[in-house]
């Protein structure tokens, strides 16, 4: 139940892009088309998946008995790159179509702040009781809400272009503008939960 | 390029946050309040330039074709390094700043700086490049909390600063959705400035 409660609130009341305000970057560059916004979207929960595991066992197993936990920050960067990496050539191996549609975003989540805030939230102090089952669930829960908002906003964004907006607030300014709309409206769900 | 061009232009012409857009995530994460804001302002401008002249420094070693790992590496260790400090002195505003100390490392603005200016340029130049962007971008995130310190608490610095209680402070400007109406407004606010600068020398000219 517990695990239930932790997925529902990491997809929307912990919103990765509207309330902890990681991955914005992306979020601002690759949304302009619903299409790429997928794709980005799909290539992020892979690959947060795959690196918030990684790095979680190697903090259980290597890092928390040796007293290195001040190395963090420099392991989980390179196993993050490490992990984008293989992921490009193992999708380019098996599954072609796939990779010709995500091609120019996998490099780019390697600097996606959402990839290393996720692998440094899953062993944080408050965090000390996870196992796997929960950073299954977290890293899974926030990935999917940054698909789904990054998707949502795409689909905004493409009507933003056909409608009359003041010169000034063209392009980035209003994006920002409409993403905190949208965040209003998401704070409703922290009641959710009570 | 004389040394006080290059210093300006990353507070103004090439302003990191204002007009390159990059590094957004701390710009709309930890501007909260003013002080949020300068100390995150001093963490980045640390690591920017440590890393800048540790870059322009080995330069001539890297190899090309390794080049961004090896960066990411020097920056990676500054920052820990950084962390480690700020932990043991600042530790409230430690506590404060929390998850986007270490995501220095991932701030598009440090690795571009290596990749685009360090890696071509002298040490000394890469330092005064440096600090520009860093005092460049610690202002713009200043601006952007003093907006959302005075209308969402109505204090800066921890100060009351509304004379007669003029207005009720608007508590949704020191929450999530705040952060972004307010950098929305403040790029919309360059644009005007930049757009009727561009019509001045056109019309010089």
């Amino acid at each position: 139940m517990n695990l239930i409660i932790l997925g529902i609130s990491s997809i929307l009341i912990q919103n990765v892009i509207l309330s902890q305000f990681l991955g914005i970057c992306s979020y601002i560059g690759v949304s302009k088309k619903s299409q790429s916004a997928i794709g980005m979207g799909l290539a992020v929960i892979f690959v947060i998946l795959t690196s918030s595991l990684l790095t979680f066992t190697i903090d259980k197993f290597i890092l928390y008995p040796n007293d290195l936990i001040y190395m963090r920050t420099i392991v989980y960067i390179l196993v993050i790159s490490g992990v984008v990496q293989f992921v490009e050539m193992f999708i380019k191996k098996a599954a072609p179509l796939i990779y010709k549609m995500l091609g120019i975003y996998l490099p780019l989540i390697t600097t996606n702040c959402a990839v290393l805030g996720v692998a440094l939230t899953v062993v944080a102090p408050e965090n000390k009781n996870w196992g796997y089952p929960e950073v299954i669930v977290y890293s899974l829960g926030i990935s999917i809400g940054y698909t789904l908002i990054i998707y949502v906003f795409s689909t905004m964004r493409e009507r933003l272009e056909n409608s009359d907006i003041p010169e000034a607030f063209k392009g980035t300014p209003i994006a920002f503008i409409t993403t905190g709309i949208m965040a209003i409206a998401f704070m409703g769900f922290a009641g959710l939960l009570g | 390029m004389t040394k006080k061009q290059n210093l300006l232009k990353g507070i103004f012409q090439e302003n990191p946050v204002f007009v390159l857009i990059l590094g957004m995530c701390p710009v709309l994460g930890v501007t909260t309040s003013l002080l949020n804001a300068l100390g995150m302002g001093a963490a980045f401008t640390v690591v920017l330039i440590l890393s800048n002249i540790l870059i322009s420094l080995i330069r001539k070693l890297i190899p090309n074709d390794i080049r961004i790992p090896a960066y990411i590496v020097v920056i990676a260790t500054l920052v820990t390094i950084v962390d480690m400090v700020m932990n043991a002195f600042t530790f409230s505003l430690y506590e404060e700043l929390g998850i986007f100390i270490p995501l220095i490392v991932v701030n598009c603005v440090v690795l571009g700086r290596a990749e685009a200016y360090a890696s071509k340029n002298g040490v000394v130049d890469s330092a005064i490049d440096a600090l520009g962007m860093g005092l460049g971008y610690t202002i713009a995130i200043a601006i952007v909390a003093s907006i959302r310190e005075i209308l969402g608490s109505g204090e800066l610095l921890g100060f009351n600063i509304i004379p007669f209680n003029l207005f009720e402070p608007a508590t949704i400007f020191i929450l999530a959705p705040g952060a972004f109406i307010t950098l929305g407004f403040l790029l919309a606010l360059i644009n005007v400035i930049v757009a009727k600068r561009n019509k001045k020398t056109v019309e010089n000219k």
